[in-house]
């Protein structure tokens, strides 16, 4: 195979390289540099897929140091489909680079744990134990983990049915992570989803959506995930798929062409159904973070606003920059930890001004880079999942 | 010329280590701004405040070495393009708003900070910062200094210059200066006015004082379609011979509205020749007011299909639609090259059917988009880098348009500058005198020419190059 063969030379061509895009970026933001920029990194990659460039292993570090976040795919006007780019990018960069440790084992880890729910679940059961013995406060990724509960469980016969009429049958993505770190942000979807008359079905068999491999130069395992997934999904009848995790949804909706239309995340659902009356007031001062795959990659910016508005006695105050990313991006906190920091620390300085006291968002990723950094900076703003700000006032 | 090392070391010295870039390879991806020209620098420099320009440029001084200031690198006229390699000056790492003055109503700030960043912080006060180019959302502040850049809203409210009460400058020796200050009349010989729009080759700029205006409490923004260019064009000029002057008021033909319209969803009728956005500003009434006269006029003029914006959500949108424009374009063809020339607004039916005809004659797609109410075009020739066989026409058919403006008794640039691009036709609008006296000006401040080399000026050499052999790097493949 030649080198770059899977980049595509007319989604690169499609940059006019007007540069609107540039302070989108939050690497552009921090760095001012056209090298950590979108368009500084489709040059790139243009040039190397048409051979103007040779691959140079230094200059891999501006394609490690790209969030994924696509803030610039959304922003861009001549509709260039970065989020494509970027993840074929990264296959190719992959294939070529020369072995690396770091990223060879978080290629491991995620064929070997994150793919395998019981493997994943041991996981978290061990760092139970060590949280609740302190060992894990000696690791950067060990601190930056929620502590840790009971994972969540499929009610019996894997399903939760409607409260009240039922009018829509939903399949439910429990997904590999967010079942261990935040069971409750699960819970509280799924009774959100019962309470606008849906039966939610937990399909058997369900396995990793592969996102994270996607996004991380593995494309071969995340096409075997997700032949294993549609077949599960072939099995059953439901009129959506409902995600409650912004990465996973928005790989869904990319990258399986088999559920066409039929995934949904939580707050578009629910704003299409719509939820019953609400049954008490939450008196708060709340802002929200967009989570980046659902602002940019799925471009759903109302619904969550819409509904949080909705909850009697919320004050909804928006950031100045509520959809530039936090940093999280998926394993990036963990194999960029400086560039994360340094775009945390923006994100965490214009949460303080907004001076909520809370803060909610859409994603694991986000919920616990948000919350290990307030903790550090000794912080007290909440964070949550929108589905458990919703679900307050229904109890 | 690559840099010694020694030159290296000392820019690291003063710069930080990390904020100098010297690997070949990194340098290409710095080649180009938002025109389509392009060179290669020697090295980038990432100053974090004055001392630290005037630092590097004492070494490019020194070692005489060209120093090319660098914005967001959004600029139109290449500009920021290294044309004879030397130091790009990356002003981007400075971009904090060092103060905003609610009752004064100015802000200081310095040069990397992002046009619309500014507003976003103004905001809270009630306060914006006027000058509105349709990049604002990626600009810089100096470079629209250094351009003296416009935007939409520069119909009513004046372009950057109107707005810059001072600035801290350092010139070619390294040394630092603040000219003009805290009045908007400018005391003395205006040395602020003859900086602003400077292009780099006078100056860094390091910190901008500007004045910031209130946020008018009613404004109202329409959408009209029109038959044709012609009669969109027709109605402009029955717009301004009311008296009525619009805070905004632009054009878009059939071509930009169907890219537009791809992207942003903003209700462009597609069908139609041409539509005008338009908007007034002030107290409730006036705006009532001035909109139905507005609207009169329009429909006199075959205007159709009108839509107010009912919300700022809506508002946003159909403005968000406009600004995007040019990057739209990308949806028909990967480049463009536009000029944006200038002409008397009776005169731009007769330009406008002008620039129409020559891509007819070329054969090339072109797109308008631009501020009609201030007469200033940006004809978009839309073609593909890939086939060089087009660029020869592409860069003709952008003279004789050019040509067609100061035909009809208009100027090179309305906002975009001279920079790179238009330099070879100054002498259509300069006699060489004029050319002579903007030399002296130039000399007297940076006599060896060390500041953007190659711009502004005529560079007899670079004519004769075809535009195939001035795009840099990107076009350079070996299997085209
Ligand atoms: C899609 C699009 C729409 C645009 N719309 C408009 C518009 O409506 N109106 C308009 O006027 N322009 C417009 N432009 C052109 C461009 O955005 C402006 O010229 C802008 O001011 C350039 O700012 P920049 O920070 O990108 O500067 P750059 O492109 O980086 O530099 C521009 C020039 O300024 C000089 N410069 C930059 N910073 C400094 C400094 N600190 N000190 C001294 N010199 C400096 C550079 O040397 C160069 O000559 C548009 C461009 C694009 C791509
Ligand atoms: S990615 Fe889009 S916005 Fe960014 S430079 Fe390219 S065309 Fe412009
Ligand atoms: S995906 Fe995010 S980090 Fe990557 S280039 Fe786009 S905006 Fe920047």
């Amino acid at each position: 195979m030649k080198p770059f063969e899977r980049l595509s030379d007319d989604d690169l061509a499609t940059c006019v390289h007007c540069g609107l895009c540039l302070d989108a970026c939050p690497t552009f933001r921090v760095t001012g540099l056209e090298t950590e920029s979108p368009r500084g990194r489709i040059y790139l990659m243009t040039q190397w897929k048409r051979e103007q460039l040779p691959f140079n292993e230094e200059q891999v570090k501006h394609i490690d140091l790209c969030l994924g976040c696509r803030t610039c795919e959304a922003v861009c006007p001549s509709g260039v489909p970065y989020g494509r780019i970027i993840e074929a990018g990264r296959a190719e960069v992959e294939r070529l680079r020369r072995p690396n440790a770091k990223r060879r084992i978080a290629k491991a880890a995620l064929r070997q744990l994150v793919a395998r729910p019981r493997r994943l679940r041991a996981f978290g059961a061990v760092t139970r134990v060590a949280q609740a013995t302190r060992a894990t406060s000696a690791m950067r990724s060990g601190r930056q983990l929620p502590p840790l509960h009971a994972p969540f469980e499929v009610p019996a016969g894997r399903l939760a049915p409607a409260i009240g009429p039922r009018k829509h049958r939903v399949a439910f993505l429990v997904g590999c992570v967010m079942p261990i770190l935040y069971p409750q942000s699960h819970y509280a979807a799924v009774k959100l989803l019962q309470l606008a008359s849906c039966d939610v079905w937990f399909p058997e068999g369900e396995r990793c959506c592969g996102a994270l491999h996607a996004h991380n130069g593995d494309l071969d395992e995340a096409e075997r995930l997700r032949d294993e997934n549609m077949r599960m999904y072939a099995s059953g009848e439901f009129d959506a798929l409902v995600v409650d995790s912004a990465g996973c949804g928005s790989h869904l909706k990319d990258f399986y062409p088999g559920l066409q239309g039929r995934v949904k995340d939580l707050s578009e659902w629910l704003a299409e159904v719509g939820l019953p009356e609400p049954k008490r007031e939450v008196k708060m001062r709340v802002t929200y973070q967009d989570a980046c795959h659902l602002a940019h990659a799925q471009r759903i910016k109302k619904q969550p606003r819409d509904l949080i508005r909705a909850v009697p006695g919320v004050e909804l105050v928006e950031m100045r920059h509520p959809d530039i990313c936090c940093g999280a991006a998926g394993l990036y906190s963990t194999l960029e930890p400086q560039m994360s920091a340094r775009i945390l620390a923006e994100k965490l300085d214009d949460l303080a001004a907004t001076r909520a006291e809370m803060v909610v968002t859409a994603n694991p990723g986000c919920q616990m880079q948000l919350a290990s950094g307030l903790r550090q900076r000794g912080s007290h703003i909440a964070v949550e999942h929108i589905s458990e700000l919703l679900v307050r006032a229904f109890l | 010329m690559p840099l010694t090392a020694s030159v290296i070391d000392d820019l690291k010295k003063v710069a930080g280590r990390d904020n100098v870039i010297t690997a070949p390879n990194d340098l290409r991806i710095f080649e180009r701004d938002g025109s389509i020209e392009g060179a290669v620098p020697d090295a980038i420099a990432l100053p974090s405040n004055t001392e630290q320009v005037a630092a590097v440029i004492k070494i490019a001084a020194r070692h005489n070495i060209p120093i090319v200031p660098r914005g967001a690198g959004t600029g139109l006229s290449g500009g920021a393009v290294t044309i004879r390699g030397g130091i790009a000056l990356q002003m981007t790492r400075m971009r904090r708003i060092l103060e905003i003055d609610p009752v004064g109503q100015t802000a200081l700030v310095e040069p990397g900070v992002v046009n619309q960043e500014l507003s976003l912080a103004a905001a809270p006060h009630h306060l914006f910062y006027a000058p509105d180019p349709s990049s604002q959302k990626a600009c810089t502040i100096g470079g629209n200094a250094a351009e003296n850049s416009g935007g939409p809203h520069c119909l009513y409210y004046g372009v950057t210059t109107n707005h810059v009460l001072g600035m801290e400058v350092v010139l070619a020796d390294g040394s630092v200066h603040w000219v003009s200050g805290d009045a908007a009349d400018r005391i003395g010989l205006d040395l602020c006015g003859v900086l602003v729009g400077s292009e780099g080759t006078l100056c860094a700029i390091t910190k901008i004082k500007v004045r910031l205006l209130r946020i008018p409490p009613s404004i109202a923004t329409l959408l009209a379609a029109f038959p044709s260019i012609d009669t969109a064009s027709q109605a402009v000029s029955a717009v301004i011979g009311r008296g009525i002057v619009p805070a905004a008021l632009e054009m878009m033909d059939k071509v930009t509205v169907g890219a537009v319209e791809a992207h942003y969803h903003a209700g462009y009728p597609t069908d139609a020749g041409a539509v005008l956005l338009v908007e007034v500003d002030g107290v409730a009434d006036s705006t009532r007011e001035l909109m139905a006269a507005i609207r009169d006029v329009l429909s006199e003029n075959q205007g159709y299909a009108m839509r107010e914006a009912q919300t700022p959500a809506e508002r946003d949108l159909l403005w968000a639609g406009r600004k995007g424009a040019i990057g739209a374009l990308g949806r028909i063809k990967p480049n463009y090259y536009l000029h944006d020339g200038v002409v008397p607004r009776s005169k731009l039916p007769q330009v406008l059917s002008a620039v129409g005809e020559i891509g007819v004659h070329y054969k090339l797609p072109v797109a308008n988009v631009f501020h009609a109410g201030d007469g200033n075009l940006h004809p978009n020739i839309l073609f593909d880098l890939r086939d060089r066989e087009v660029l020869q026409q592409v860069e003709e058919a952008g003279e004789e348009m050019l040509h067609a403006v100061v035909e009809l008794g208009g100027a090179l640039s309305g906002e975009h500058g001279i920079g790179l691009e238009k330099s070879a036709y100054m002498p259509w609008i300069f006699s060489p005198d004029d050319l002579e006296v903007m030399s002296r000006v130039k000399s007297a401040l940076d006599p060896t020419g060390l500041l953007n080399p190659g711009k502004i000026f005529p560079d007899p050499e670079r004519k004769k190059l075809p535009l195939a052999g001035r795009t840099g790097f990107a076009v350079e493949a070996k299997w085209w």
